[in-house]
């Protein structure tokens, strides 16, 4: 597998909590993730991954316990958070793409007005990373105009033109049909392959088995179980896991 | 650039073919009834058009309207002085038919509209009077050169292409205070009142003033109610329902009768400015609703990738939140910015006399009185037109301006 470099862990997630009201949405979320390591979240609907893997980029801010990311600790400081933003890179299930920009300003936008790149340089990068995922000759087109795999495709060079460390991809597959599902997931295998930190929620169990390090288990705002694809997967402990499993495979 | 690369092309199906006399019985004259419709619709619309094309060739109050062209188009500004209102127009059609070059799409289309009105109104024009004392080109004449600085211009920036581009948005920005400038005179020029402004000149500076200032002031006040800072947002709420409660009467007054009484030094505040304080503030009340739900209507999920990539709040409300808001309520500010250009018709109320005050005062001078039936059928068709040109104008810009945006989105 690709778990190399350094040991020190990247993502560190000790005892997160954060409540929606009196809803308590997450439970002492303890995770760590090393360099180029994947991790696979799954877990049934409700049960809190969106909200964990946005903790960590702060579009959901969580009330208690401590996340560092890249040494960098998540506080209400908003130059930390602006830090961590730039670390990490995420990928929506809904696309999230710019519908009034083509394809080639929504990925060049936040590399010229963050990155401070030029528009030439940027460029470049775009025509690589679109060269990437397999659509470079849409660089001119609107997002409309693109399928949703197509368009899911750009959503994740977008993400990678801010060189991030880190990638997170919330049910990146969930709203494309079926026939689609497997462009997206071949340029995640690549991308993970490639040595990325990747932090996925996904329920495609193939795409786990392929790449995941680990696949950690999440219900009721809590990781009920963690480990390899491997003992996932032959030998689930929790009943609530077992249940899952057997829901979806 | 090869940034026009694969565009859709037109996304119309094909229009079946078929033949007139087909079409007439298909949709006409399907069954008894209809052809009673259909017969009865056409008797009452050919008498309509037949005895209003002849009223019009016959009707006597015509003259009363280009004899005093120069009242409808700049009511008192003085005669000796004539020439600048020509340099201002003539300054903004060079701009057009520069920018005309240089954009195309729409831009071309109103610069070319521009130039047939032009030489048509020339063609005309060669009846008008020559006025006394006057300095200015012969109204038939200057009508020409327009129409040769749009061509000319149009012509010029296709030759000289995209250098032209960032010279040509600040002379557009310093167009504005330039035509104010040139028309109110001081540095070197000898100064002319705003009193004496009036006419068409008055009601385009009414308009254009009040969209150009209203709008970002609307845009702020749309943004400030959905601010997360209480004031801010209480203090815009309070002011939007509160502009939004009353008739822009209302506002006009108060401009021209409280303004004066709160400010220090109030009563030296020009007329025209406080009309058109009175006008942006009405006009960025209604603006701020339109944008705002413009704003509403995105959704959550663009926020969230923007600021996820690292944008700040003030890039992703410009670049992101923003530019989506405005696009999607394109035809309702620019049907809000015709209603704005129709109702500065209202200043007549407070002392000002604009395109329709100028009517009004043609149609009761004593030469007129022998007129039978009197002119003010003949002169108000006659601004009736005008207004119309300008408002089918900005509706026909926001209709291409949706095409554009709905190409983008197939
Ligand atoms: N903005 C919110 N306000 C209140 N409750 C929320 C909000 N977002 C999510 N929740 C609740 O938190 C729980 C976890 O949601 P989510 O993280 O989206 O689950 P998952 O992604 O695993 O399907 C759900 O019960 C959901 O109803
Ligand atoms: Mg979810």
């Amino acid at each position: 597998m690709s778990g190399n470099g350094s040991s020190e862990p990247i993502i560190i997630c000790e005892n997160v909590n954060k409540w929606y009201g009196n809803f308590h949405a997450l439970k002492d979320v303890s995770l760590r993730v090393k360099r180029g390591e994947v991790v696979v979240i799954c877990g049934p609907s409700g049960s809190g991954k969106s909200t964990f893997i946005r903790t960590i980029n702060r579009l959901e801010e969580h009330q208690e316990g401590r996340i560092i990311v890249d040494g960098i600790e998540m506080t209400n400081d908003i130059r930390n958070i602006d830090a961590i933003r730039r670390e990490v890179g995420m990928v929506f299930q809904q696309f999230n793409l710019f519908p009034h920009l083509t394809v080639l300003q929504n990925i060049t936008l936040a590399p010229i007005w963050v990155r401070k790149k030029t528009r030439k340089e940027a460029e470049a990068k775009a025509f690589e990373l679109l060269e990437r995922v397999g659509i470079r000759e849409q660089a001119y087109k609107y997002p409309g105009q693109l399928s949703g795999g197509q368009q899911q495709r750009v959503a994740i060079a977008r993400a990678l033109a801010m060189e991030p460390r880190i990638m997170l991809f919330d049910e990146p597959t969930s709203a494309l049909d079926p026939e689609m599902v497997k462009e997206v997931l071949d340029v995640m295998k690549t991308l993970a392959r490639s040595g990325m930190t990747m932090l996925c929620v996904t329920h495609e169990m193939g795409f786990a088995r392929e790449v995941a390090d680990r696949i950690v288990f999440m219900d009721q705002g809590q990781i009920v179980e963690e480990g390899t694809p491997d003992q996932f997967f032959t030998n689930p402990r929790n009943e609530r896991t077992k249940l899952f499993l057997s829901q979806i495979l | 650039m090869a940034t026009e690369v694969s565009r859709p092309t037109s996304r119309r199906a094909p229009r079946q073919q078929i033949g007139l006399i087909e079409w007439l019985r298909k949709n006409l004259f399907s069954t008894w009834y209809n052809v009673i419709i259909t017969v009865v619709l056409l008797y009452v619309i050919v008498q309509t058009v037949t005895s209003f094309v002849s009223w019009m060739v016959t009707a006597p109050g015509w003259p009363a309207a280009f004899t005093n062209i120069k009242l409808l188009l700049t009511w008192t500004y003085p005669v000796d002085q004539l020439w600048r209102p020509q340099a201002a127009m003539a300054l903004v059609m060079l701009l057009l038919g520069l920018s005309s070059g240089l954009w195309g799409g729409i831009v071309r289309m109103v610069a070319l509209g521009a130039a047939v009105i032009s030489v048509a109104l020339g063609f005309v024009a060669f009846t008008f009077p020559d006025l006394p004392g006057q300095t200015s080109l012969p109204g038939w004449l200057f009508m020409f050169i327009c129409a040769v600085l749009l061509v000319g211009g149009d012509q010029l920036a296709r030759l000289v292409g995209n250098k032209l581009r960032w010279p040509l948005i600040i002379a557009w920005l310093l167009a504005y205070p330039a035509v104010i400038l040139i028309l109110r005179g001081g540095i070197g020029l000898p100064v002319v009142e705003t009193k004496l402004w009036g006419g068409l000149t008055l009601t385009l500076i009414l308009a254009v003033s009040g969209i150009v200032l209203s709008f970002p002031l609307g845009v702020l006040l749309a943004l400030g109610r959905r601010s997360s800072l209480p004031v801010i947002r209480t203090f815009c709420v309070l002011y939007i329902e509160l502009i939004r409660g009353v008739p822009l009467v209302t506002v006009l007054f108060m401009g021209a009768l409280l303004l004066p009484l709160f400010l220090p030094g109030g009563e030296s505040i020009d007329a025209l400015v406080r009309a058109v304080i009175a006008v942006t503030l009405f006009s960025a009340a209604y603006l701020a609703e339109n944008v705002r739900g413009g704003l509403q209507s995105i959704p959550k999920g663009q926020v969230e990738a923007a600021r996820a990539l690292g944008l700040n709040v003030v890039q992703t409300t410009l670049l992101i939140t923003l530019p989506q808001a405005l696009r999607a309520v394109v035809p309702v500010l620019v049907g809000q910015f015709i209603a704005l250009f129709k109702d500065t018709s209202l200043v007549v109320i407070i002392g000002l006399v604009d395109l329709l005050g100028a009517a009004q005062n043609i149609v009761g001078q004593p030469e007129w009185l022998g007129t039978p039936g009197g002119v003010w059928r003949e002169t108000f068709l006659v601004i009736a037109a005008i207004y119309w040109v300008f408002s089918f104008t900005m509706s026909r810009i926001s209709k291409r301006i949706e095409d554009q945006i709905a190409r983008s989105r197939h």
